[in-house]
């Protein structure tokens, strides 16, 4: 049963991952990037990591691919746009480096004893291998720095985005600071006096005393 | 009957390799950016695939962590392509030739 399942689920992730690679609409592609991504989760809680599977879910299919489908139908890409110029020099020189990663792969999985056939059993799995409870207390004691970090790394990435994504001059977020946008360097109004393009309130009355 | 671990790896790295030829042969960014998911998967489904066979959680801690770096990656990765495509009105990789002048 358990060998079914994973036939199941492997064959579809190969498929749904071949389709991410090969469809030409990248909306069709992120949709079956959904695709691998669950039967990888369904791998996931097979190897005894249902917690794994579960923020696979949440976290990638959920968040991510949403991410992925908003900017897409934001940006309103279609297709591949340039011609297909050298296509098939780089098309071989790729198979070539998958081959050499396959290779990588293999001599690596070979060192580790997991030789197809001949591997040593896993263990059987214990409560304490699958619960929660033995993961977080892993993760929040011998992994409790390098979680604060991946904290501040997230920080980061959010300000980046975010300063990244801004619409290039509008430093405000008022609307109606937004016709400054352009060439001149912003100054700080409270400092340089009246904007002469802008009529100010205070301008008739600053005239009249002055004259 | 159980599942080798071996197979899962072998699943893994033909995985990797696909995401990898989509990688080098796409030329929409964001096609670029799903094949870099692929691939960041299928080193997960090592990584737990590992951690099932030594019996620790090792494995499934370094995946939580790779998939905080791949949802920063791909925030400041799509604001970049936003970005982008102000200026030039295409994520096409091949027209973004500014820095070879």
């Amino acid at each position: 049963m358990e060998t079914l399942i994973f036939f199941l689920f492997a064959a579809l992730a190969l498929g749904s991952g071949i389709t991410v690679v090969v469809h030409r609409s990248p909306i069709y592609a992120t949709l079956s990037l959904v695709l691998t991504l669950f039967s990888m989760a369904v791998l996931f809680v097979l190897l005894g990591a249902p917690f794994v599977g579960a923020l696979q879910i949440l976290v990638y299919a959920g968040a991510i691919v949403v991410l992925f489908l908003f900017v897409i139908m934001l940006l309103n890409v279609q297709q591949e746009e340039s011609a297909p110029a050298r296509r098939s020099a780089q098309l071989v020189t790729a198979i070539l480096g998958a081959i050499v990663f396959l290779g990588m792969f293999w001599l690596a999985f070979w060192r580790t004893g997991l030789r197809v056939g001949a591997a040593p059993a896993p263990p059987k799995l214990t409560e304490e291998l699958v619960s929660l409870k033995g993961l977080a207390g892993a993760l929040f004691t011998d992994y409790l720095l390098p979680f604060e970090i991946v904290g501040l790394l997230l920080l980061v990435a959010v300000i980046g985005a975010t300063v990244a994504a801004r619409r290039p001059g509008s430093e405000s977020s008022r609307p109606e600071d937004d016709y400054v946008s352009g060439d001149e360097p912003r100054t700080d109004p409270l400092l340089s006096g009246p904007d002469p393009r802008r009529p100010s309130v205070a301008e008739p009355a600053y005239k009249e005393a002055h004259s | 009957m159980s599942v080798p671990i071996s197979w899962y790896l072998l699943l893994s790295a033909v995985l990797f390799a696909i995401g990898a030829i989509g990688a080098l042969t796409r030329r929409n960014g964001i096609s670029i950016f799903l094949s870099v998911e692929l691939m960041l998967n299928a080193a997960n489904l090592t990584l737990v695939a590992y951690a099932r066979q030594w019996g620790q959680h090792t494995g499934q801690i370094i995946v939580f962590f790779v998939m905080a770096v791949a949802a920063a990656e791909a925030a400041v990765g799509l604001a970049l392509f936003i970005a982008v495509f102000r200026q030039r009105r295409t994520i096409d990789v091949n027209r973004m030739n500014l820095l070879q002048g």
